[in-house]
């Protein structure tokens, strides 16, 4: 139901320096419908008029990366044929805990706009945002093309709104709600899917605590003959895996329940059968609770496996090597650290082919568990045996207890790709644990060697000098994220003065103050955002931020009366819709 | 630095970060605090301290190594990992502790603990001596054994469900994995007055 625009020819303007000027709009809208990426096609609206007006008429999926850059009018103003809507909301700290609850970033004013702006929308692909079960009943009923539902670290909805989308979404194909925080009120929204719907092609509610009634789901997953991705909750035990796969040998993706003793399971062989059946599979992650005796069921689809999640699962570092050794193609790979830097090893030796690895911590609140030399957990010699096995890692993220500056400069010698250098050392401050440096001269390798870095975060005890580093080398560096680090302002004046591709700059507890914020106005309308919390910043030096860039939103979270002067957390973002309309009270726009 | 005033006066009611040597796990692990920017003040005084202090031994002769584990106070959202791994890690941590596989091992004279999965083990020898190697790099001496052998200072000892230490190797292994809480390797006199005890 495209609208199609019209443009008149006009006649007099066929000199050739104007024949780019007659191109008929269709001709090129039909063009710019392979232009996909959202980045190239803000380029294409750039060219010239004609071309922006082509490019809004043509795009189908908007891209907000802050739900409060823009407002939902605008963007109905703007594009008329949307079909597909990705959105994000709270700053990434909210994840832990930095941002209090209800800060914002609801669904609902973008819903009751397209409601009436794109009545045939299909698809909502939403983090970090708050959705309401009215919201979700609201968007079920308003959208009767709705196809595609993922929610991602969102919260505000119970299982109730998940009933309204399975009751009147006909045309579904997607319903995935991973690491959302859901009021879990039962599992009986499964069975709300009709007999009559077979659209769906993939389903993940992994994270659900309650159980959904067994046989609506085996029904649900027979009938649905394109289902290609399933992740199902810890409650579905190794039988009731098994059923289902022998329903859908056709998935590619699988979320396994748990993974442990089950009574009804009648043999191995049978369990080992139904998963050799399925041909298809790419990725495998839940695998709550392994027995290990039951791993060798997996081996017949590790053959194909690219993706292997197993950052729930308490493995050992003999069960894992044994896994890998049928797992060759992989290429991503998550795993806790109770699989040891032998463990890490295994990984070095069997997965040739691997280009991202994430470590998780097992026990990160241990504090009084503290590995030196060796111990549970992963150390700096798995990082490297990693990097010696794998020289296509481009993307890690590595929780330690222990780090060395010569560690990190060997893994960025044996793999300078890396795109992704995320790296957590849980005790803050800590040093080099052999030389008792500062670990600036481990990043200051990364950035010297991996020139094409697009996401560093950063830990371990760090001066400004490591600032330094990357204000010099990091020129393709897009997010940067800090913590406990720095000696003055100059370190956080060095990253906003050297990295000109900066867009997403996010820092707690460090010596950073109004100079050094006030050092990046040139800075904060070309990022997306800022975020600083616990620095020494004052209102004073937000306000004077505020005053001088009227296009940016600085607002400083106040939660209690006692420090007037001091600005606790601030968020600066650039916005076209002006201070946000909808602030709680302990959020203040200056 | 402005507020440095508001910070040290604030330092009196910070129940919150009190260095504790209690028995770990006896708090609720983590409460992630809702709206607490003392919170994270503190979390800054702390780790500022502990910076300065850690940039103070640069360049000074130090052997590199801690000489007593710091009980450190628990900082909001630190390591960063997201609430929703965060809850599946307690869970999990909750049943095996209910459970009785993993525990934690001291050693008196021991700068950290470890941990160890008592499931692993056939028996107390297969214990002993995987707790030998755990605590050798400290050459502290040997460990005894249940034998009680002349001329050795520890005991291996336990906690039991009732919160009694017991020492080790009294009780059928199978009773024994499923009532121990946690391992200490007692040194000197106590060790002593252990072994001698009936």
């Amino acid at each position: 139901m495209a609208i199609k625009k019209k443009k008149e020819l006009d006649t007099e303007e066929k000199s050739p320096e104007n024949r780019i000027l007659s191109f008929p709009d269709e001709v090129l809208e039909r063009v710019l419908i392979f232009v996909k990426c959202h980045k190239d096609r803000s380029a294409v609206s750039l060219v010239c008029r004609d071309w922006y007006n082509a490019e809004r008429w043509s795009r189908t999926h908007v891209f907000i990366g802050n739900c409060y850059s823009v407002s939902p009018e605008m963007v109905a103003r703007r594009f008329p044929n949307i079909r597909s809507v990705t959105l994000k909301g709270k700053p990434r700290f909210y994840d832990f805990n930095l941002v209090p609850p209800n800060w914002g970033a609801d669904l609902h004013p973008w819903l009751v706009v397209f409601a009436s702006a794109y009545p045939f929308l299909e698809e909502f692909r939403l983090k970090r945002m708050t959705v309401t079960d009215e919201s979700l009943d609201f968007l079920a009923r308003s959208f009767p093309e709705f196809k595609a539902l993922s929610l991602v670290s969102c919260d505000g909805f119970s299982t109730d709104g998940l009933a309204s989308i399975a009751t009147y979404c006909r045309n579904l194909t997607e319903l995935d709600i991973q690491e959302s925080g859901i009021d879990d009120l039962g599992g009986s929204w499964l069975s709300c899917f009709p007999d009559s719907f077979t659209s769906l092609e993939a389903l993940n509610f992994a994270n659900l605590h309650s159980e959904v009634n067994f046989d609506a789901l085996e029904r649900l997953v027979a009938r649905c003959k394109s289902l290609k991705v399933l992740k199902v909750n810890k409650h579905v035990t190794l039988e009731q895996i098994r059923r289902l796969l022998v329903r859908s040998p056709q998935l590619t993706e699988l979320g396994t329940g748990s993974f442990s003793q089950d009574q009804k399971l009648r043999s191995d062989a049978d369990l080992e059968s139904a998963f050799s059946n399925c041909k298809n599979f790419n990725t495998l992650s839940g695998l709550w609770e392994v027995s290990s005796v039951y791993l060798p069921a997996l081996y017949p689809v590790c053959a194909n496996l690219t993706f292997l999640n197993l950052s729930y699962t308490a493995l050992q570092s003999t069960e894992l090597a044994k896994l890998l050794q049928n797992c060759p193609l992989l290429r991503r790979l998550w795993v806790l650290d109770t699989v040891e830097d032998k463990g890490l090893e295994a990984v070095a030796s069997s997965c040739h082919l691997l280009e991202e690895l994430r470590v998780f911590p097992a026990d990160p609140f241990d504090q009084e568990v503290i590995m030196e030399g060796g111990g549970s957990g992963v150390t700096e010699s798995g990082f490297v045996a990693v990097s010696e096995g794998c020289p296509n890692l481009h993307y890690v993220l590595y929780f330690c207890r222990q780090m060395t500056n010569a560690a990190v400069a060997t893994v960025v010698r044996n793999c300078p790709n890396f795109t992704h250098f995320r790296l957590c050392i849980m005790n803050m401050c800590q040093p080099d644990y052999l030389t008792n440096e500062p670990m600036d001269e481990a990043f200051g390798s990364v950035v010297k060697t991996c020139s094409k870095l697009q996401r560093l975060a950063v830990s371990g005890l760090l001066t400004d000098r490591a600032f330094e580093y990357i204000g010099t080398y990091a020129k393709n560096l897009e997010t940067l994220s800090v913590a406990f680090a720095g000696s003055s302002d100059r370190g956080m004046q060095c990253v906003l003065e050297g990295c000109p591709k900066l867009r997403k700059l996010e820092i707690r507890d460090c010596p950073f103050g109004n100079a050094a914020l006030l050092s990046g106005l040139e800075r904060y309308e070309s990022m997306r955002s800022l975020w600083m919390s616990a620095c020494n910043l004052t209102m004073n030096g937000c306000q004077l931020l505020a005053r001088k860039m009227p296009r940016l939103n600085v607002e400083v979270i106040k939660e209690d009366e006692s420090d007037d002067m001091h600005a606790e957390k601030v968020y600066v973002y650039r916005s076209v819709a002006g201070p946000r309309r909808d602030a709680p009270p302990f959020v203040l726009t200056l | 630095m402005e507020g440095e005033a508001t910070y040290v006066s604030d330092l009196d009611n910070l129940k919150a970060t009190e260095l504790r040597l209690g028995l770990p796990g006896t708090d609720a692990p983590e409460k992630p605090t809702p709206a607490s920017p003392r919170g994270s003040k503190r979390a800054l005084l702390a780790a500022d301290e502990e910076c300065q202090s850690k940039s103070k031994s640069l360049g000074a002769d130090s052997s590199g190594q801690e000489a007593a584990p710091v009980a450190k106070a628990q900082v909001v959202g630190w390591p960063p990992i997201r609430s929703y791994r965060k809850n599946s890690f307690q869970a999990r941590k909750a049943e095996e502790e209910a459970a009785g596989l993993f525990v934690k091992v001291s050693m008196d004279g021991a700068p950290y603990l470890r941990k160890i999965d008592l499931k692993v083990y056939e028996g107390y020898k297969e214990l002993r001596k995987a707790l030998e190697n755990l605590f050798k790099c400290f050459s502290l001496g040997e460990l005894s054994g249940m034998e009680g052998c002349n001329g050795s200072e520890y005991a291996i000892t336990y906690e039991d469900k009732d919160g009694d230490w017991m020492l080790v190797g009294d009780v059928p292994w199978e009773m024994f994995i499923s009532s121990c809480k946690r391992l200490r390797i007692m040194s000197g006199s106590e060790a002593r007055g252990m072994r001698s005890s009936p």
